[in-house]
């Protein structure tokens, strides 16, 4: 431990101004306060006396991420593995077929260790390729542009991992988050200089640049010509009728033992993460509270109103929540403090929002059967808008008060 | 009545006019530094659409049109071919009136509106719904229904955009992109925020 922080602290002095590696001080920046706290203190007032700085923000989320990731690389493996005993093949193609056969793993659909062997070697070129293409633009900023690189991508990196389907391409991973860090936030100068959610830019690029890789039934399960449907394209087009006649239930949607993009599929694993993200109150309650809300409120509405032309709209509220990656968003998404509202408030009427467009999206919307991605997007658009109302309220609130006393 | 409620819904989100069509962007980007500067030019682009889409209407319907003037007698005359420039008139005109109108009557709203005022005349947002209107055959319900829908849109999205340039002047950008070039990218990032409703059919 000691000898890591003595060779950090030897080869420093080159990476400061005049020494040999002086363009690549972010580098050493990033290495060095990722693996020790900075001893770094304001210098000029005012002084916050408070451990949580922007490091364990961002730490705390990849640690409330946990639960999904290990979910993701159980379930992606759960549903090839039983993609592949129901088409009858024994061993995949590809590397991972031979990787796991090689070892003698096996691809039993019941035995849970191939099934997270399987799920991993899925994960792991997604993640890798994020990390690589994404870092490499992250770098190329910080070192031209003089500024830290920070945690802030290790969680972007992750969300935008679980959100994408096991069998994307890796170029167009690379690509999407390519987009995602340098349009969705480098060019407005780095982390929490943003308006929109860098994770999300990168999908919705992708989503709508590539909408045969990461929508429809052919993606959700990395087996080739194996097709399943998502619970929202079997509701988009049959209502709850034709998810009751899938034999999918609730709880099996709750738990997560559904396809799905990697780390979505679980409200259960995603639930461990918010309640960790609410007890450390990283996270805004706010804003789950009013996403819950908006969900809740929009739900009950459309399911008055609801006619055969389009089923989705009588989806009750309880299986709103449990399908698609609303919980994902909900709670990872949403609440991104950069493109969220700031005040409090307007962090409850921005949470409304995207839970009403969501339900809105998914109900009547043809084109697209999931919202939240969009939803999310949608609302980060208009955050500035509502905390900018919500100050002029208050300060004429405060200008009414003054001038009665 | 839920034939309007449903256009004047598109009119705003889906087939919003700045966002969806890219129209009036001078106005758009030039105008949008300020929240309270973009919301009066929303305001006066709303009261400008709301008058110009309806009367528009009724000039092309009872005088330009293929056999608009059989009530004078001349059945066989078409005179849309004048179209475009009737319609240029019309807002032009228009916009003087309101201008000078709001000047004797209602002078806070014109100090509000101020140089906003004239600029709109060269809003291609308020020809665009004119000539949308005439393309989609709208009645006169629908043309004002239209007319305020396409209005709303419009004001919503500078609005927006004003709001996000507020908060991006906190931002560190690039000093080749500042201005106008992070304006520009800020709107397409909105477009694809917008995207959320691209393929609604109401």
């Amino acid at each position: 431990m000691s000898g890591l922080r003595r060779f950090l602290d030897r080869i420093e002095p080159e990476f400061h101004k005049g020494g040999r590696f002086e363009k690549f001080y972010p580098v050493y920046e990033m290495v060095d306060t990722f693996l020790y706290s900075p001893p770094d203190t304001t210098r000029t007032a005012p002084h916050v006396r408070d451990g949580i700085d922007l490091k364990r923000l961002m730490t705390y989320v990849v640690v409330a991420l946990i639960p999904c990731i290990l979910w993701s690389w159980f379930n992606t493996g759960y549903q090839t593995n039983l993609a592949l005993a129901e088409l009858g093949l024994t061993r995949p193609e590809g590397w991972r077929g031979a990787l796991i056969g090689g070892l003698g793993i096996g691809f039993n659909p019941a035995n849970p260790f191939a099934n997270m062997a399987h799920g991993f070697l899925f994960f792991l070129p997604i993640y890798l390729t994020t990390l690589i293409a994404g870092g490499f633009w992250e770098v190329l900023f910080a070192t031209i542009r003089k500024h830290d690189v920070n945690e802030g991508f290790l969680v972007s990196s992750m969300l935008y991992t679980l959100t994408l389907p096991p069998d994307m391409p890796l170029w167009m991973v690379a690509l999407g988050i390519s987009f995602g860090v340098v349009i969705g936030k480098e060019i407005f100068g780095g982390t929490g200089k943003n308006f929109l959610n860098p994770a999300l830019t990168g999908r919705a690029f992708l989503y709508f640049a590539y909408p045969a890789q990461i929508s429809g039934d052919q993606v959700w399960v990395a087996v080739d010509g194996f097709s399943h449907a998502t619970a929202l394209g079997l509701g988009e087009t049959g209502g709850m009728a034709a998810i009751a006649d899938s034999g999918l239930s609730w709880w099996q949607a709750f738990v997560g033992l559904v396809p799905g993009s990697l780390g979505e599929t679980s409200t259960l694993a995603i639930l461990i993460g918010a309640a960790f993200l609410l007890y450390t109150r990283v996270a805004s309650w706010r804003i789950m509270l009013g996403v819950l809300l908006g969900v809740l409120g929009t739900s009950l509405l459309f399911n008055l109103i609801a006619t055969d032309a389009r089923p989705m709209m009588s989806m009750p509220f309880h299986w709103h929540l449990v399908t698609g990656g609303l919980a994902f968003g909900l709670v990872f998404m949403a609440t991104d403090p950069v493109s969220a509202s700031m005040t409090n408030a307007g962090r409850l009427v921005f949470g409304i929002l995207i839970g009403f467009m969501t339900v809105l999206i998914r109900s009547i919307n043809p084109a697209f059967p999931e919202g939240i991605m969009l939803a999310i997007l949608f609302a980060n658009l208009f955050a500035p808008l509502i905390d900018y109302v919500v100050i002029q309220m208050n300060i004429r609130r405060r200008e009414r008060r003054h001038v009665s006393a | 009545m839920e034939n309007y409620f449903n256009l004047f819904i598109s009119a705003v989100f889906v087939e919003n006019l700045a966002l969806a069509f890219f129209l009036g962007m001078c106005t758009f980007l030039a105008i949008s530094k300020q929240v309270s500067a973009a919301f009066g030019l929303g305001v006066a682009v709303v009261f400008i659409q709301t008058l110009t889409v309806p009367v528009n209407h009724l000039i092309y319907y009872y005088l330009l049109r293929d056999g608009a003037l059989a009530w004078a007698g001349m059945p066989e005359v078409n005179l849309s071919f004048l179209g475009l420039i009737c319609y240029i008139g019309v807002i032009a005109a228009l916009v003087q009136i309101l201008e000078m109108f709001l000047d004797k009557y209602v002078p806070a709203l014109y100090n509000a509106l101020g140089v906003y005022m004239p600029l709109i005349t060269v809003n291609c947002a308020i020809l665009g719904g004119t000539l949308f209107m005439v393309e989609r055959d709208y009645n006169l319900g629908e043309s004002i229904t239209y007319g305020i829908g396409t209005g709303v849109g419009w004001a919503l999205a500078i609005t927006a955009l004003a709001g996000i340039r507020e908060k991006l002047k906190y931002s560190d950008i690039p000093s080749g992109l500042q201005g106008l070039g992070i304006t520009f990218i800020a709107t397409g990032l909105m477009s694809l925020g917008f995207m959320a409703f691209s393929g609604i059919q109401l």
